[in-house]
C-alpha cells in the first residue's frame, strides 16, 4: 500500500487529536468522581478538643499564675532565669501583643496591658506538623497536636513554622531548673522542642487539663468542639470570641472571649 | 622419608591447635566473670512476660510500649497470662524493679552503656517504692541466669553455691 505524504500527515494529526481527547475525557471523569466521593464521605470527626478562655473572668484575679504554676508542676516545665532559654507551655502576654488586629484607635485601651493566657492552639492545620522532618510532631484524630520527644532531633523547624510562638527549645539541660520533679511525667533533655500537649495524659484518664482545674475563676473552659452541646460550644454561641491570627488559616482550637 | 616422624608430629600439633576451642571448653571457675547480683522484686513473682523473653527482648517490649503509648494512645498491656498492666517504664517496671540494683547492674556487666531512658524518665521517684518492696536478698550467684547456661557450667555453679538451682525461675 502506498501512502502519500499528505495522507501520512493527516493520519498522524488525527491520531494525536484522538489521543488528546481520550486523556481529557479521562481527566474530567476522574475529577468528577473524586468530587462526588469527597462529598459523599465527609470527614466525620467526633472529638476535637478545644478551649475557650474567658478574659473577663481571667482578669478578675489580678496577678494570678495558677494555670501556669499547675501546668509547670504537672509537666516538669523548667523555670530558667535567662529569658532566651525560657520554656513555655502556658504563659501570659499583654493583650495588645496577642491581638494586634483589635487595636483600632482608642478601642483597645480598656484591655491594654492585661495578661492573656497563651498556649498551643492545637491547630486544625498545624504548620509545625507540616514542616517536621521526623514526624516527631503530628496531629491526632482528636485534634491534639502531639509531640514524640523520643523522635525530636531539635532542628526547630516547627518553632519557625508556628505563628504563635507556642514551642520552646531546650537550650540547656532543664532538670536543674525544675523545683520538684513530678515522677509521673518525663522531663525533657537538652536539644528537644516542647510545648503544651493539652494534658493528653490526663485526658486519657478522663481528667481535664491541669490549667483548667487550677483556674480559681473557671476562666478556662475545655471541651469537645465537635459536639454542639459541649461547654465551649455553648459559650461560643453566647459571646463574641476571637482566635489568634485566624487569617493564617491554621484553624486554632483555642478561642478567647474578649 | 626420614622426616615422616616430624611431619606426623607437626600434623598432630596442627590438628590439636585448630580444634582447641572445641575441647578446651570454658569452665566457670576459670573463665566466667563474676555474674552480677540482681535484686529481684520480693512482692511480685511474675514479670509482664516470661523471664526468657524479658531477658532477651526487654528492649523490644519497651520500644513497643513507647510507640503505642505516645503515638497510638494505647496504654493497657495484656500480658501472656491475661494480666493487664499499664504500659509505663516508671510506673510498671520501676514499680517492682530497682534501677540501680537491677537495670544498671546487668547493663554494666554486659557493657551496654546505651539506653538514654533516664535522661528524661524519672527513676528517683519510683525508687522508694521499689526499694521498700525489695528485700534485696542476694540471689545465689548466677541463679538468675540459670536457664541460659550450658549444663556443665550449671553443675559447676551449683557445686560452688551448694544450692540446687531452679530449673525455671519464678
Amino acid at each position: 500500500m502506498k501512502i502519500t505524504r499528505k495522507d501520512f500527515l493527516r493520519l498522524s494529526g488525527l491520531s494525536f487529536l484522538a489521543g488528546g481527547a481520550m486523556e481529557a475525557a479521562r481527566a474530567i471523569a476522574g475529577r468528577s468522581s473524586a468530587a462526588t466521593e469527597s462529598q459523599s464521605t465527609p470527614v466525620a470527626q467526633s472529638v476535637r478538643w478545644g478551649m475557650v478562655v474567658d478574659l473577663r473572668r481571667c482578669q478578675k484575679e489580678k496577678g494570678c499564675t495558677a494555670c501556669t504554676d499547675a501546668c509547670d508542676a504537672a509537666h516538669n516545665v523548667p523555670r530558667l532565669a535567662d529569658p532566651q532559654h525560657q520554656v513555655n507551655w502556658i504563659w501570659t502576654q499583654p493583650y495588645e501583643t496577642v491581638f494586634p488586629f483589635i487595636q483600632n484607635g482608642y478601642a483597645e485601651q480598656s484591655d491594654a496591658g492585661i495578661p492573656v493566657p497563651l498556649l498551643c492552639n492545637h491547630c486544625a492545620s498545624p504548620p509545625c506538623v507540616h514542616v517536621c522532618p521526623t514526624q516527631a510532631t503530628w496531629k491526632r484524630a482528636d485534634g491534639i497536636v502531639m509531640m514524640d520527644w523520643h523522635r525530636c532531633i531539635g532542628c526547630r523547624y516547627c518553632m519557625a513554622a508556628c505563628p504563635y510562638g507556642s514551642r520552646s527549645f531546650n537550650w540547656v539541660d532543664p532538670r536543674p531548673a525544675i523545683a520538684h520533679i513530678n515522677p509521673d511525667f518525663p522531663t525533657r533533655s537538652k536539644g528537644v522542642v516542647e510545648k503544651c500537649n493539652f494534658c493528653e495524659e490526663r485526658l486519657a484518664n478522663g481528667l481535664k487539663p491541669s490549667c483548667v482545674d487550677a483556674c480559681p475563676q473557671k476562666a478556662l473552659v475545655f471541651g469537645n468542639l465537635a459536639d454542639p452541646n459541649s461547654e465551649p460550644r455553648q459559650l461560643l454561641r453566647q459571646r463574641f470570641a476571637v482566635q489568634r491570627e485566624p487569617e493564617l488559616g491554621t484553624g486554632p482550637s483555642v478561642y478567647y472571649l474578649v | 622419608m626420614r622426616d615422616r616422624l616430624w611431619i606426623a608430629a607437626g600434623l598432630v600439633l596442627f590438628v590439636a591447635a585448630i580444634t582447641a576451642p572445641f575441647w578446651y571448653r570454658p569452665t566457670p571457675a576459670r573463665d566466667l566473670a563474676k555474674l552480677p547480683e540482681l535484686a529481684l522484686p520480693a512482692k511480685q513473682k511474675q514479670c509482664v512476660a516470661p523471664v526468657s523473653y524479658m531477658r532477651a527482648s526487654h528492649m523490644v517490649l519497651l520500644t513497643d510500649w513507647r510507640q503505642q503509648v505516645v503515638r497510638e494512645s494505647e496504654r493497657k498491656y495484656v500480658a501472656f497470662n491475661g494480666s493487664v498492666y499499664q504500659k509505663s517504664l516508671t510506673a510498671t517496671c520501676l514499680g517492682c524493679h530497682n534501677k540501680e540494683q537491677f537495670c544498671d547492674r546487668c547493663h554494666t556487666y554486659a557493657g551496654v552503656s546505651g539506653p538514654y531512658c533516664w535522661n528524661c524518665h524519672n527513676a528517683s521517684a519510683s525508687r522508694a517504692v521499689a526499694a521498700s518492696a525489695d528485700t534485696t536478698e542476694p540471689r545465689p550467684e548466677g541463679a538468675h541466669l540459670a536457664e541460659n547456661l550450658p549444663a556443665h557450667i550449671l553443675a559447676e555453679l551449683a557445686s560452688r553455691t551448694n544450692q540446687s538451682l531452679p530449673g525455671s525461675r519464678p
